[in-house]
């Protein structure tokens, strides 16, 4: 550092990509990098205590209230949420594979993967909006439209199954916000690498955007076992 | 400090091996194991938010600062969680003194 031109670190010919990109509190690119993964992360945990709120609401509450909980879980399609689990874990392998083509410089595959990533992020919303929809027929939206059913009930009293349909709500709505800023994010990078912004030395953008997209990924791994399947499918 | 990154196929293998798992996790709902159905359920869980972790979000290559702060949001989230249960599950256990 001390051997750079003393002065002013900000002026000087920004003459390499490099240079233009790199922000004058940091020392070198790598340096940079780190510190915007670093940042990232920082978030994403305090992102898991977030979501950990309503896991630890969801935990408890399955213990206390599990015959509500079990009807509700076999009141959800487990083949749409199957299909919602697909379509999400490929649009992190296509995340994954556009921050490799950030790193190896390629603009072209990497706006298109940026945009496959985008598809299918919009194709899981579709699908989740439409099982809310299905829900709302079902007459299964707690505070607004609940009167499901005596044999969707199963035997459990009507206010536990409510209490599913809340979670249930909560945590998908909480996880397709973060999906809709997710693609919002992404749709930014995509227009950022088409117009030529996003270069070998500088790709963290991509990379912390695909952080982002990863996590919300694997709160979805969580989600669709604990809202979908261990209700008792079985029999 | 330029690390080691995955490679395509690394990637590919890893998304093959995630599809499989949903599709396991899938089929072995309709299964009655009792007890073990929510266990195997989560243990699917967290064996494909390993794989996604440690590879698409690049753990396996990261720095031990990065790592720390993974494990720092493990740490709160354990105390959360056990505190709020042993909280709700032990209140059984003192009889109050009825108003």
């Amino acid at each position: 550092m001390s051997e750079s031109a003393a002065g002013s670190p900000l002026a000087g010919p920004s003459g390499h990509s490099v240079s233009a990109a790199l922000h004058h509190q940091f020392e070198d690119i790598e340096q940079q990098r780190d510190a915007g993964n670093f940042g990232m992360w920082v978030f994403l945990a305090t992102e898991m205590l977030f979501f950990g709120g309503v896991f630890t609401g969801y935990i408890m509450y399955r213990s206390l209230y599990y015959s509500g909980f079990a009807a509700g879980s076999h009141g959800l399609e487990v083949d749409l949420g199957a299909a919602m689990t697909f379509v999400l874990l490929a649009s992190s392998f296509t995340m994954a594979m556009a921050v490799h083509a950030a790193r190896a410089g390629k603009r072209v595959m990497l706006v298109g993967l940026l945009s496959s990533t985008i598809i299918l992020g919009i194709a899981f919303l579709a699908m989740k909006f439409t099982e809310y929809f299905h829900k709302w027929h079902e007459q299964l939206v707690p505070g607004l439209n609940f009167h499901p059913a005596v044999e969707s009930l199963r035997g459990a009293p009507e206010h536990t199954v409510e209490l599913f349909m809340c979670f249930y709500f909560f945590m998908t709505g909480l996880h397709a916000l973060h999906m809709i800023i997710g693609i919002g994010l992404l749709s930014v990078m995509a227009i950022l690498a088409w117009r030529g912004k996003i270069s070998r030395e500088h790709y963290n953008r991509v990379e912390v955007s695909g952080l982002y997209w990863h996590f919300v990924d694997i709160i979805w791994i969580y989600l669709f076992p604990l809202l979908y399947l261990i209700g008792g499918r079985y029999k | 400090m330029s690390e080691k990154k995955p490679s395509v196929g690394t990637y590919t293998m890893v998304f093959v091996a995630l599809l499989i798992l949903a599709a396991l996790t899938t089929g072995i709902a309709y299964i009655n194991l009792g007890e073990l159905n929510t266990v195997v359920a989560l243990a699917i869980a967290a064996l494909k938010m390993c794989l996604v972790g440690l590879f698409f979000m690049h753990l396996w290559y990261s720095r031990g600062l990065i790592r720390i702060v993974v494990l720092a949001g493990f740490f709160w989230l354990a105390l959360m969680v056990s505190f709020v249960l042993a909280d709700v599950f032990s209140r059984s256990w003192i009889k109050l003194p009825s108003p």
